[in-house]
């Protein structure tokens, strides 16, 4: 039709796009138009996040008496509203590190033994059963650890504080009680372990046949081959998945606030993890109660804001360190292959957990 | 490889020694063998342990009729009866609104990353933005919506608050394990589809998406069990109630996370201690259920060819 003029190019005749053109086009982009939407959308959500609790922060942090960052007070009621974090910070890392320190090495051999120990017959539902340690809720957790597994540990408690009690963050508390970050720090152990033996054992799974045989054949015992050819490979993979225990142990709210007993707001601080304490997710949950005035909540809000900057940092690194891996090292085959097991693993933590 | 070598038995000249691993190699070799099945060990005290103490302290609850048809309403921490209808339901209808919003932006999201974005700076950006929001803790994101929700727009603690909170942490799940999917499809399939003259929309409702059907569902209950348990979004976004309230949009509802909080403090009381681990034993068994229906659904459609 408008070939008439002359101006369409000779290789493309107008009328026989039209003869494929018109199907389904209007589908297409509407259905083009959700899916780009829903990617957006995502995108939106988590600037929408850290834009919103940014906005209502600043102004609780504009009138905070004390400083925010290094102040370990919390009265954020009141006209002269005065509110720190640095005690919170200190219970969630230290408590968060513990767990980790606790969990990976565990992790490790599981995934280890999953992979290379177990019959091939009994490796899946080992795994599977590994991976419903996931499914169980965090609050039957800290039922579950403040009744019956806490006595359980007060003669460890007892054991490590006398023989180590000299160093601060091991001191005897005064009190004999049982919810005490290191309490904690085991129960959160427990419940980020199947995430970080998910990921290991994704990644101890992919290494290279030849790598395994190579070894086996130069005479290795199994453990030889294990330090030789697995752990190596699956080195960034397991540091990733630690970070990605790290920062599900930092987020951890209803296990933590049942098993931590909160200190009294007269005693002194006491860095020892063999006292109470409270995280900012539990600081946050055990004081839903009190959002009546916008101050107030700013100031839980400017909590759980450092908590998702923090994790965030936490899970980006962990992203890094897969990605650093990649091209520039100097042994570029194996690093490859490190790379993709380890964005594998990444992607099917999602599901795992 | 060096140190392999350097803890090789020397090699005589009569004999080739085949057999021989020093003592030390064999030991630490066996060593790990039994470190490593110790871990393994270790990893189970705790899960069988819970299962254990969840099962015999809640099972007697559930074996009454009423557990399952009433509400604890009137019911105080020192009677015997009543049951949990009031916080099963309010856990399912908060979870199923849940997925309702969240399980079609999921499949969209994981459309576009595969079939549309595939490779593009923007498909970086958001696959990167879906790892952020898998690690978002649950109570930021109560806080998030309770700022949105209460502070900015002044609406009452609703049900439906922390639905929307929950989307937030269902998304990332049912998105990831969807895309994984959708990338098992084979390209042949779409190729044959186009050959057809199928345009594009409709190869991805008719062919892709059918095929990689069982592992969505699978995805969908995952993310489903993952936010039936959690309980932060409940004690920041909605009261709890002891009456039947099947009403997202008004007034305190039940749900079993908060129902064991709620009487977790009275566990002195008999009553209270049964009830509370009654409703744990509910919460797991909802939660199995999901978890097992999942991955026999999982097992059952895998796609084949690859």
């Amino acid at each position: 039709m408008s070939s008439t003029d002359g101006t369409a190019p000779p290789d493309r005749p107008a009328d026989k796009k039209m003869d494929l053109g018109p199907v389904g086009h209007l589908g297409d982009r509407l259905f083009a138009a959700l899916a780009r939407g829903s990617g957006g959308l995502v995108v939106l959500i988590v600037a929408f996040v850290g834009i919103f609790l940014l906005a209502l922060a600043i102004p609780a942090l504009a009138k905070d008496q004390s400083n925010f960052l290094f102040s370990r007070i919390w009265e954020p009621g009141g006209d002269n509203p005065r509110f720190g974090i640095a005690a919170l910070f200190y219970t969630t890392m230290i408590s968060s590190i513990i767990a980790m320190a606790i969990a990976v090495p565990i992790a490790v051999g599981v995934a280890l033994f999953t992979t290379y120990y177990a019959p091939k017959r009994l490796a899946s539902p080992v795994s599977h059963a590994i991976d419903l340690l996931a499914a169980v809720p965090s609050i039957i957790y800290g039922l579950w650890a403040i009744i019956f597994f806490a006595p359980i540990l007060r003669p460890v408690i007892n054991g490590l504080s006398d023989a180590l009690g000299w160093i601060p963050l091991f001191e005897k508390p005064p009190t004999d009680n049982v919810g005490v970050v290191f309490t904690a720090s085991v129960v959160l152990a427990i419940m980020i372990l199947p995430v970080v033996t998910a990921i290991s054992r994704e990644i101890f799974a992919q290494t290279p046949t030849t790598h395994r045989e190579g070894a086996l054949a130069l005479g290795a015992t199994r453990w030889e081959m294990i330090r030789m050819a697995v752990l190596p490979y699956g080195r960034s993979g397991v540091v990733s998945a630690s970070m990605l225990g790290l920062g599900r142990a930092l987020g951890e709210t209803v296990a933590v606030l049942i098993i931590l007993s909160v200190p009294n707001g007269n005693d002194p601080w006491d860095p020892s993890i063999f006292a109470g304490g409270e995280t900012f997710a539990s600081k946050i949950a055990n004081n839903a109660a009190e959002f009546d005035t916008p101050e107030k909540t700013g100031a839980y809000i400017a909590a759980g804001l450092v908590l998702f900057v923090v994790t965030f940092l936490v899970n980006s690194a962990a992203r890094l360190i897969v990605a650093r891996s990649g091209p520039g090292n100097k042994r570029p085959r194996k690093v490859r292959s490190d790379k993709n097991g380890a964005d594998k693993a990444a992607q099917t933590e999602g599901a795992a957990s | 490889m060096t140190t392999l070598a350097a803890n090789k038995p020397a090699y005589d000249g009569t004999t080739l020694d085949l057999t021989g691993k020093s003592g030390g190699r064999a030991f630490r070799n066996t060593l790990a063998t039994v470190l490593i099945i110790l871990c393994f060990l270790i990893a189970l005290v705790p899960l069988l342990w819970i299962l254990w103490t969840v099962i015999s302290k809640g099972y007697n609850l559930l074996l009454d009729g009423s557990w399952w048809s009433e509400s604890q309403r009137g019911i105080t921490v020192r009677r015997v009866g009543g049951g949990a209808y009031h916080a099963i339901m309010g856990t399912l209808i908060m979870s199923l609104i849940c997925a309702v919003i969240a399980v079609p932006i999921a499949i969209f999201g994981a459309v576009y990353l595969v079939e549309y974005g595939k490779g593009t700076r923007a498909a970086k950006v958001v696959s990167f933005m879906i790892d952020i929001l898998t690690g978002v803790p649950s109570i930021v994101a109560a806080l998030f919506i309770y700022a949105v929700w209460i502070t900015i727009l002044g609406l009452n603690r609703v049900g439906f608050a922390v639905s929307l909170a929950l989307v937030l942490l269902m998304l990332p799940v049912v998105l990831r394990s969807t895309e994984e999917m959708l990338k098992l499809v084979p390209d042949e399939l779409r190729e044959a589809s186009y050959a057809l003259g199928v345009p594009k929309w409709k190869t991805i409702l008719k062919v892709v998406v059918p095929t990689a059907f069982g592992g969505i569902v699978t995805g969908v209950m995952l993310g489903l069990a993952r936010v039936m348990g959690e309980t932060a979004p409940l004690l920041i976004l909605v009261g709890y109630s002891k009456n039947i309230n099947l009403n997202p949009f008004d007034g305190f509802m039940g749900a079993l996370p908060t129902m064991i909080n709620q009487d977790r403090t009275e566990l002195a009381l008999q009553p209270a201690a049964d009830r509370v681990w009654a409703a744990a034993l509910t919460l797991i068994l909802l939660v199995m259920l999901l978890n097992i229906l999942a991955r026999l659904v999982a097992r059952f459609s895998t796609i084949k060819s690859k």
